[in-house]
This record gives C-alpha cells, sequence and structure tokens, in this order.
C-alpha cells in the first residue's frame, strides 16, 4: 500500500501552475483512473520482484485493494462533484455525471470478476494455467492441471484492462479513445488464452477475439482520421460544432462516423459484429468471460453512448434509421441463433447479443432518459452476468467445466440452491418482473417510446419474448428432466466465489424490487459538451 | 501532386488490408494485413494535417505507431503460442470451437 500512496503522493505533486496559459492538471477528478493504472504497473513489479509463492496472495490484496480505494476516491469526489462536469488533463478527459455512473458500474463489476479470478476453491489453483509456455498435450501439461500453481499475470491484466475501460468512458477526444480501446483489449486478448483446461478452445478463442479486435480497431482508427479530415479536430464536440453548420463534404463525415461506429458496435458485440462473440465466451476461463461479458459490455456503451450523444446528435436523422437496422439485426440474431445451442456458455453469449439490442435502443434514442435508462440497463445486464458465470463454473465433472446442456439435466435435484439461484439469474435476463432485467427493460423501451421508436419496441419485444423462450428450456431442463447417472457434480464454492455470486445476485434483486435510487443516480446529469 | 492523391492512395491500401484480411488464411499475413491497414490511416492523418495546416495529425501519427507496436507484441504472443502447439498458423485450423 504504502507503494500506492507514493503513486498518489506523485499524482498530487504537480507543479505548480506556470506563468504561461498553460494550466496545472487538476487530478482529483480523475483520482480512481490514477489509482487502478498505478496499482496495475505496482502489480506488475510484484511479479518481477516476489518468489513465487508470495504471489498470489499479495496480488490478490493488491487488487482488491485498489478496486476498494479507486471507489473510495469515487465516492469523495462524487460529493463535490460539478453537475456539468469537469474537463481534465487539457481536454482529453471529461468527468461527467453518466462517466462517473460508468466508473462506479465497472468497479463494482470488476470486484466481483476479481474474486472469480482470484478463487482457488473450486479447481485447486485457480481456473488460470500454471505457466502459459506450457505446450498443451504434453507431460507437463498434465502435471500443470494438477497443480496448484497459476499465472498470477492475470491481476495485473485485469487491472490494466480495468484502468483502459474506466478512461474509455470518459475520453472526451477520439484518439484517447482509441488508446484506451486498445488499453482495455490487449490485456482480454491475453488472459483469454489463460485457461488450466481445455488449453487448445481457450487459445484458440485468444487468436480470434485478438484477429476480430485488431480488425475491429483498424475500422475504428480510419474512422477516426476520416473524422479528423471532416472537422481539423478530434475533440468530440468540435466534430458536433462542424457537423452542426457547415458546407463540408459530407462523405467524410458519414464514412468516418459509420467506420467509427463499427468498430464499437464490434466491442460491444452487437449483431452482426458479434461473430468473436460465442466463440471467445466459450473458450475463454469463465472468470475471464464474466468480466468480458460484464465490464466491456459496460465501456463499450458508455463509448457508443457520448460518441452519438456528444459527437453526432445534430446529424441523427440521416443515421438513425441504419441503427435501427443494426439493433433489429442484433435482437433477431441473439434470440433465434441463442434457440439452438447446446452449451450454456454459448447460450449466455447469444444472450448477450440479444440484450446488445436491447441496449442499442436505448442508446439510439438521444434524450436524457435514454441515456438514464441506457446506463440502468448496463448496470442490472452487468451484475446478472457475472453472477450467472459464478454459477456455471461451479457445475464441474472429471475434465473440468460441465458446459453442455445436456449435462444440466435434472441439476436441481443434485442441488436445488444452485438451481434456485440459476433460475433467478435466467429469469433476470429473461427480464421477468421483481427482477433487475424487468426494470432495465422498461426503462429503455418506456425512452424509446417516448422518443417515437414505437415499432422498435415492438420488434423487442418480440425478441425478448422469443429469448425468453431459451432462458426457460435450461430452467426446464434442471428441474423436470431426470438426473444423467455419470452426471456433473455441483462443487460447494469458497468465500470469493460465493461473494461475487451473492453480491450479483443480490443487486440484481434490489435493482429489480427498489430500483429508485440507481435510477436517480443514473440519471442525475447527462454528458458534458466541452 | 495535391493531397488528394495520398488519400486516395490510403484508402487503396485500407482496401488491400481489409480484404488481405478477409481472404488470407495465414494468421500471420492476417495480423500483416491488418498492420497495413493501421499504416494507411497513419499516411490518412499526416495527409489531412497538412490539408489543415495543423500538427496534430502528425502526433496522432505517433501514437498509432506506438499502439500497432504494442498491438505486435500481444498478436505474436498469441499467434506463436497456438503455433508450438499445433505447428500451423493457418486460421482455418483453427476450428474446435463452434455449434
Amino acid at each position: 500500500m504504502s507503494v500506492i500512496s507514493s503513486v498518489l503522493l506523485l499524482a498530487q505533486e504537480q507543479p505548480a501552475a506556470p506563468p504561461t496559459q498553460v494550466e496545472a492538471p487538476s487530478v482529483t477528478a480523475i483520482w480512481p483512473i490514477l489509482i487502478v493504472l498505478g496499482a496495475a504497473c505496482v502489480s506488475v513489479l510484484l511479479e518481477a520482484l516476489l518468489p513465487r509463492h508470495l504471489r498470489w496472495s499479495s496480488q490478490v490484496v493488491l487488487s482488491l485493494l485498489t478496486i476498494a480505494g479507486a471507489g473510495l476516491a469515487l465516492v469523495i469526489y462524487l460529493k463535490d462533484a460539478p453537475v456539468k462536469g469537469e474537463v481534465v488533463l487539457n481536454g482529453t478527459l471529461v468527468v461527467d455525471r453518466p462517466g462517473l455512473f460508468l466508473w462506479g458500474t465497472l468497479l463494482a463489476l470488476s470486484l466481483g470478476a476479481v474474486l472469480l479470478i482470484a478463487d482457488r476453491s473450486v479447481e485447486p489453483g485457480g481456473a488460470f494455467v500454471a505457466s502459459a509456455a506450457i505446450r498443451p498435450g504434453t507431460i507437463q501439461d498434465r502435471a500443470q492441471v494438477a497443480s496448484t500453481g497459476m499465472q498470477t499475470e492475470v491481476f495485473p491484466l485485469t487491472l490494466f484492462a480495468l484502468g483502459g475501460m474506466m478512461t474509455f468512458c470518459v475520453a472526451n477526444d477520439l484518439l484517447t479513445m482509441f488508446v484506451a480501446l486498445e488499453v482495455l483489449s490487449l490485456p482480454l486478448y491475453l488472459m483469454c488464452g489463460l485457461a488450466r483446461r481445455r488449453r487448445l478452445l481457450s487459445q484458440e478463442a485468444a487468436v480470434k477475439y485478438f484477429l476480430l479486435g485488431a480488425f475491429a480497431s483498424a475500422f475504428f482508427l480510419y474512422g477516426v482520421a476520416l473524422l479528423y479530415g471532416y472537422s481539423g479536430s478530434v475533440r468530440m464536440s468540435d466534430i458536433a460544432s462542424a457537423a452542426a453548420g457547415s458546407d463540408r463534404s459530407d462523405t467524410l463525415l458519414f464514412a468516418g462516423m459509420g467506420l467509427l461506429v463499427v468498430g464499437l458496435l464490434f466491442k460491444a458485440s452487437v449483431g452482426p459484429f458479434h461473430t468473436w462473440t460465442p466463440d471467445v465466451y466459450q473458450g475463454a476461463p469463465t472468470p475471464v468471460t464474466a468480466f468480458m461479458g460484464a465490464c466491456t459490455k459496460v465501456a463499450a456503451f458508455g463509448g457508443i453512448l457520448r460518441v452519438l450523444q456528444v459527437a453526432f446528435q445534430s446529424t441523427q436523422w440521416e443515421w438513425r434509421g441504419v441503427l435501427w437496422g443494426v439493433a433489429i439485426v442484433s435482437m433477431v440474431i441473439g434470440a433465434v441463433l441463442g434457440l439452438t445451442q447446446t452449451d450454456v456458455k454459448r447460450m449466455i453469449a447469444y444472450s448477450s447479443v440479444a440484450h446488445a439490442g436491447f441496449l442499442l435502443i436505448g442508446a439510439i434514442a438521444l434524450t436524457q432518459k435514454g441515456l438514464s435508462g441506457t446506463l440502468f440497463y448496463l448496470l442490472t445486464y452487468g451484475f446478472t452476468t457475472l453472477a450467472a458465470f459464478g454459477v456455471i463454473s461451479l457445475v464441474r465433472d472429471s475434465s473440468g467445466e460441465a458446459t453442455h446442456l445436456s449435462q444440466w439435466a435434472g441439476l436441481a435435484k443434485r442441488s436445488p440452491l444452485l438451481a434456485g439461484v440459476f433460475t433467478f439469474l435466467l429469469l433476470a435476463l429473461a427480464g421477468i418482473p421483481l427482477t433487475s432485467g424487468f426494470v432495465g427493460k422498461f426503462v429503455v423501451f418506456e425512452a424509446a417510446l417516448s422518443d417515437g421508436m414505437g415499432p422498435l419496441v415492438v420488434i423487442a419485444l418480440i425478441a425478448s419474448a422469443v429469448a425468453a423462450f431459451f432462458y426457460l428450456r435450461v430452467i426446464v431442463l434442471m428441474y423436470f428432466s431426470e438426473p444423467a447417472a455419470d452426471g456433473p457434480t455441483v462443487t460447494v464454492p469458497g468465500a470469493f466465489t460465493t461473494a461475487a455470486i451473492t453480491l450479483g445476485v443480490l443487486v440484481t434483486l434490489l435493482l429489480g424490487v427498489a430500483p429508485a435510487f440507481a435510477l436517480d443516480w443514473a440519471g442525475s446529469g447527462a454528458f458534458a459538451i466541452q | 501532386m495535391t493531397p488528394t492523391y495520398y488519400l486516395l492512395l490510403s484508402a487503396l491500401l485500407f482496401t488491400i488490408g481489409a480484404v488481405g484480411v478477409l481472404v488470407r488464411r495465414n494468421a500471420i499475413v492476417v495480423f500483416m494485413c491488418v498492420e497495413l491497414m493501421l499504416n494507411a490511416v497513419n499516411l490518412s492523418l499526416v495527409t489531412f494535417a497538412r490539408i489543415n495546416g495543423q500538427l496534430s495529425g502528425q502526433i496522432m501519427a505517433f501514437f498509432v505507431m506506438v499502439v500497432a507496436a504494442a498491438e505486435v507484441v500481444v498478436g505474436l504472443a498469441i499467434i506463436m503460442s497456438i503455433f508450438r502447439t499445433r505447428r500451423t498458423a493457418s486460421v482455418d485450423d483453427s476450428n474446435l470451437l463452434k455449434y
């Protein structure tokens, strides 16, 4: 901790404002980011300096303290945060109310994800490979499966990804956004390939995610370049004012915007840019899938909301029709292909594609209601997904996790508690009342209706009905089928996984019963345009 | 020579890269095509900086280069690890994950 405080001291000891017009950077607003990224660097040093047997415990303590510290800094700042938002670091970051809400969501979700990543009770040594350099299928590989070692580099990677996500949500210009996008993506690519078991699948998921992710970020970047050519600046407010009143070529604007949004939609796994999602969700270690599914979705939609609302608000009548189409395609793909899945992780992946469609509906309702509804939906969806993946990691057979749906038959007879919890989470994903999923869908659809998107809401309701069918299919399978004789066992989780699942389930229930507090916070302010 | 030609060249290079990603089968070549796309973007950025009479586009090109270098580190590590297992870098052979 002394190292963290020295990092903080460094941050405090910025030089006083020189007499020129260069202003001294004010860092109070971005302490949460500084803490997370600073601790990520410390965490790398711990990997280099500590002996192997001390690393796991010190990394877990450091990661949890970091997230708690960043959360504390956020709460302290929140007390006297200006409602209009604050521009920091020479205008590259803007800390406003939606940004702070996204930070809070990301920190809370990553706390759960770090608990899942750190767990060593479900599988001795944790879900991560003892040494990533060991070749799969060799004698050493069989030895590492039984060993209790773990590639603890996953903790600094998590912190870097979290820092990238937090920066991504508050980026005020597109170049910062691109750098943050890479800072959040590159650690995730690596984390996908670190599974202890089924390493071929895991490595394949990493390659697919990496190649498609790099392809998508090239599109994002070309969009940035074209918008720079259009407006002479990559600051979002400058693009907005250039688009509002000028006789410049619209080709550059809309080509740039199209490429930029494709890159963002890819990260948010909105169909038809979702092709990586099922493979990566299935192949990655389950705690990483939980982190990815919850936090990346929040960050990516935070970016989409900011880009659409700040930079492209004035041209919405030109592009809105296209995003209508994308939202419909995403909901249909998620709901229909989800029906045909036989693997529970793939099923949740297609469910996330359908949810991305619902979220996009909220994001293209460019009103204050649409903003707060989407933010609230992100919060609810994140916690439900996190807990669902926590539960999935508990159903195991001798070869690791039993994710094939046929293996889940009759699970309620083996473990009524687990089946009950998973049923509750699936009902929340389907959007049944008294769960957070219902309130989330309600606020998003209401915002869309009041912004004149009635037909889209009708399609969304049909898509949620279709999607509800595949959630119910799993519930029926767990309760009304006979368990197979050689079926999987349900592991009794240790403290970490229990805490993560409890956190997810509690938030899902609380936001379903008493959502007012979170809704108020989500609606407390708009994006700062400066 | 007008700067427009550079923009056309950059668009052409970007397209070649994008088509390469879609049709080539070797992961290393696919990755090189992604790098080609990033460098095509650099050319655009520098040309736009010239057209707009600013420096910021050139600075952005430096940022892109640094990010691309970081991406190479991560990408080659991942491709190496899968190559050591399978003795091939063909993306067609990575087909365990499907329905």
